[in-house]
């Protein structure tokens, strides 16, 4: 399996970055940038950065199956992740999950029948400051109103 | 390092600095309790159970990873300490299940003890138990997610102890959950220690799995009677049958190492083919006699051959015991009056012997591997074919950083830990070796381990080379079976008599024997020389003892049916030199141990060679062969008597011997191998898809 030049560009750097025999050390750096290009974990694409690490594919499963931010099947093309942890909660949170859930038809680790939004209820994810925050794909939206989330998902909708 | 004072309960103890809570207070005999912490392997903290309360800490801590302090105050089973394991049991009960009745570990199960200690039998949790349906990983492995507390050991022991990484956790939290490294299978040695260390029933045994409750059974501890290493197996016995076998006592030089011959693959011993009566030959083909009729007949034809002077081949035993194979070498030698006896030799052991002649302790023992600075590999893949020897060498480079040196054919797992691995072809190896000076000379403290590659004049040229680097060394003359060594140590070879002293007369070699188209008499003990090559004499009065009718057997005149190791007592020496002690458990109806049948046999022929009893003949052996006159408690306790062979040159053989390993691998064991099921059934077996 072989990637595109610039993310095995990207590859080569970070093992370069590590001592000799400590290249697993890139194994969730490597995993995370491949799930952007494949999409989700793939059994071919975890076979593919065991070997080039020199580690099994059991122990690639094992930081795989722990991380929930490494997708297990695919997800929508935007994949819209609401917070309900505490600080979120708080500023009703919740809410907006349900708000979502309700108008996408879809649950948590779910996707639209186009493929085009998956929704995921997530833990905390580091925006307590400006809580109610919710993330699409890599970017964030803050203090988040019932009114601009039902624009963002409809402008997801569109695209 | 120096010594640190501390106290615990109120006992002033003294330990290394740098010694864990847990180590220190288990040698002063204070129990701290732990699931994850498992001596030996790397620290875990994950189970919670060793919390201690120490003086001026500001909240528990955990002993598996707290080295003890000078002045250090500990209090392990104080009310506060009490009640956070009583807390850390009811959490680890939340999803596992309680049906301690019907759980295969009930008993021995580590869970069980503390929460029957403690009292945490009841919970405040309500909620349904997350349940996860039973799986089977592989013939012998059994996993039942749900009793797992995840400790962590199984993994540990698999990767650090075997080399082998075959285990590891998927998922977070409470759906954590142990996974084999197929995804729904194994692919591994299938040596069962991940069963054997699980605390829980979480992993359990195929073949013992509800067949008994541990109560139920008698423990007898034994050698096991496949490779050559001489690890302890405790047989669990009931009813006259053998149900299980570990090691969990660490009794014995292996300590709870087994792979999977020594733990399982003694259903050899119950096979529907072993042989319960006599067969001897008449009308050409070989019917069922009993005991009586065939060992008159044997000892009548013996007695008609000797009589006239005819010629008599004697092929001893890699299996049997030291007193059979002693008083085999005494039954041709004096009661037959041949000289020609030998076995199948697969070690070049006399070479060895004669090459370090002259010094002493050159002998390396199993804890010499565990022990040594520096270990040489040559021509052996030793996690195949000396899994317990590949196991201490493990254990060494982990515990003690030893430098490992491999020079082997093709690519062996003890490459990983090693700290150079040359490739070379079995007859380069040594020149090979001699490549490495540097390094070996540098590594210091050595023990050198060889295979057949090695042998003859080789093995002299590999000693005085060591010799010249001018570092401490000692040696392994890599054996096959579980007594080849002890059978060239009673004397089973044609130029050599018990001890290595000069036999009196040189006799043939197995070889020559089966070439020789004028004997009159060919007698195998428990050997399969046959399998792979003719008996020229069509003559010859064949008389087999074996446990299965072998293609050596099939040619007899005369079979008869033998006890294996398991089935009776005596002593067996391993591929180090460490004599240990057999002890029956078993019987199986109509096979009579080797020493019997010869004692018999003597009997038939009026031959006065002395009583054929284990302890009378062993006593013999203590008093008459060199390097024997072993501590009789220790061998009577079950412990490793290091014996000391000839120190001194040995006899040349009238001509090289035909020395040839026959490399099995950890799902082979000779013809013992081809009879038990466990090793024909897991996936790994000779043919599968295993790739160590």
């Amino acid at each position: 399996m072989t990637f595109s030049p610039e993310l095995e560009q990207r590859f080569a750097e970070m093992a370069a970055k590590y001592p000799e025999g400590r290249q697993k050390a890139c194994l969730i750096p490597m995993l995370m940038y491949a799930q952007d290009e494949v999409g989700y974990m793939t059994e071919e694409l975890k076979e593919e950065i065991a070997k080039r690490l020199g580690i099994s594919v059991l122990e690639v499963n094992e930081v795989v199956g722990y991380y929930t931010m490494m997708r297990k099947k695919r997800m929508g093309k935007t994949h819209l992740q609401i917070c309900t942890n505490i600080s979120c909660l708080l500023w009703d949170g919740d809410k907006l999950w349900e708000r979502a859930c309700q108008k996408l038809g879809i649950g948590h680790n779910e996707v639209t029948a186009d493929g085009a939004i998956s929704l995921e209820e997530v833990e905390c994810i580091g925006a307590c400051s400006w809580a109610p925050a919710i993330q699409t794909n890599y970017d964030f939206h803050h203090n988040v109103t019932p009114e601009q989330l039902d624009k963002l998902i409809d402008d997801l909708r569109k695209a | 390092m120096a010594d640190v004072t501390f106290t615990v309960n109120g006992k002033s103890l003294q330990a290394p600095a740098g010694t864990l809570l847990i180590d220190a207070c288990k040698r002063s005999g204070i129990e701290i309790p732990a699931f994850c912490y498992y001596e030996g392997l790397a620290l875990q903290a994950a189970c919670r159970m060793c919390l201690v309360e120490v003086e001026k800490a500001p909240k528990l801590l955990a002993g598996c990873t707290l080295p003890v302090a000078e002045g250090m105050v500990v209090h392990t089973e104080s009310p506060a300490v009490v009640k956070a394991r009583k807390t850390t049991l009811e959490f680890l009960l939340t999803n596992h299940p309680l049906d301690c009745p019907v759980c295969d570990k009930g008993g021995e199960c580590e869970l069980q003890d503390m929460v029957f200690r403690y009292g945490a039998g009841e919970s405040r949790f309500t909620e349904i138990k997350h349940h996860v349906d039973e799986k089977q990983w592989s013939p012998v492995v059994y996993f039942d997610a749900p009793r797992c507390i995840l400790c962590y050991r199984c993994v540990r022991i698999c990767d650090e102890g075997l080399g082998v990484k075959a285990l590891g956790v998927t998922n977070r939290g409470a759906y954590a959950e142990i996974t084999p490294n197929k995804g729904d299978h194994l692919e591994c040695d299938e040596c069962g220690s991940c069963i054997d260390i699980c605390p829980v029933g979480a992993l359990t045994s195929g073949i013992y799995r509800y067949q008994t409750r541990p109560w139920e059974m008698e423990h007898v501890g034994t050698i096991c009677t496949h490779c050559s290493n001489g690890c302890k197996t405790t047989l669990g016995v009931k009813n006259d049958q053998i149900i299980r076998g570990n090691n969990r006592d660490r009794s014995g030089i292996n300590g709870e190492f087994l792979c999977v011959k020594g733990r399982y693959a003694f259903d050899f011993v119950g096979h529907a083919e072993r042989l319960q009566s006599p067969l001897m030959r008449v009308d050409g083909k070989l019917v069922e006699v009993s005991w009586s009729k065939a060992l008159a007949h044997v000892a009548q034809k013996f007695s008609e051959i000797k009589a006239a002077g005819g010629k008599f081949g004697v092929i001893g035993s890699e299996h049997t015991t030291n007193e059979e194979n002693f008083y085999l070498q005494k039954f041709a030698r004096q009661g037959l009056g041949t000289p020609h006896i030998d076995h199948r030799r697969s070690g070049d052991v006399p070479a060895l012997l004669d090459a370090v002649s002259g010094k002493s302790g050159a002998l390396a023992t199993t804890a010499d591997l565990y022990n040594a600075k520096a270990v040489l590999i040559i021509g052996s893949d030793l996690s195949q074919q000396h899994p317990f020897l590949a196991y201490q060498i493990r254990s060494d480079a982990r515990h003690h950083q030893a430098k490992i040196f491999t020079v082997t054919e093709g690519p062996v797992r003890e490459d990983k830990v090693a700290a150079k691995k040359v490739r070379a072809a079995a007859g380069e190896q040594l020149a090979a070796v001699m490549g490495l000076a540097e390094d070996l000379r540098a590594a210091g403290d050595l023990v050198v381990v060889f295979g057949d590659s090695i042998q003859g004049s080789a093995v002299g040229e590999l000693v005085s080379f060591i010799d010249s680097l001018g570092v401490p060394a000692k040696y392994v003359c890599l054996v096959d079976y579980a007594n080849s060594r002890g059978a060239l140590d009673m004397g089973l070879a044609p130029h050599l008599g018990p001890g290595y002293h000069a036999a009196a007369q040189t006799g043939m070699s197995l070889s020559e024997m089966l070439a020789d188209a004028t004997l009159d008499a060919l007698w195998v003990v428990g050997s399969n020389p046959l399998k792979s090559a003719k008996l020229a004499s069509e003559k010859a009065f064949v008389v087999v003892q074996e446990l299965f009718l072998t293609e050596t057997a099939q040619r007899a005149d005369v079979v008869l049916p033998a006890a294996s190791a398991y089935e009776k007592s005596g002593t067996v020496t391993n591929v180090c030199g460490e004599a240990q002690r057999l002890r029956k458990a078993v019987s199986v109806m109509g096979a009579k141990a080797d020493l019997d049948i010869f004692g018999l046999l003597a009997r038939g022929m009026r031959l006065d060679l002395g009583q054929a009893a284990p302890d009378k003949v062993f006593e013999e052996i203590r008093t008459s062969v060199h390097g024997y006159n072993v501590p009789l408690p220790v061998i009577a306790t079950g412990g490793a008597a290091m014996t000391a062979p000839v120190n001194g040159r040995l006899p040349a053989a009238a001509q090289p011997p035909a020395i040839q390993s026959a490399r099995d691998s950890l799902f082979t064991s000779g013809s013992l191998g081809r009879y038990s099921k466990v090793l024909k059934t897991v996936l790994e077996a000779p043919g599968g898809l295993y790739k160590p």
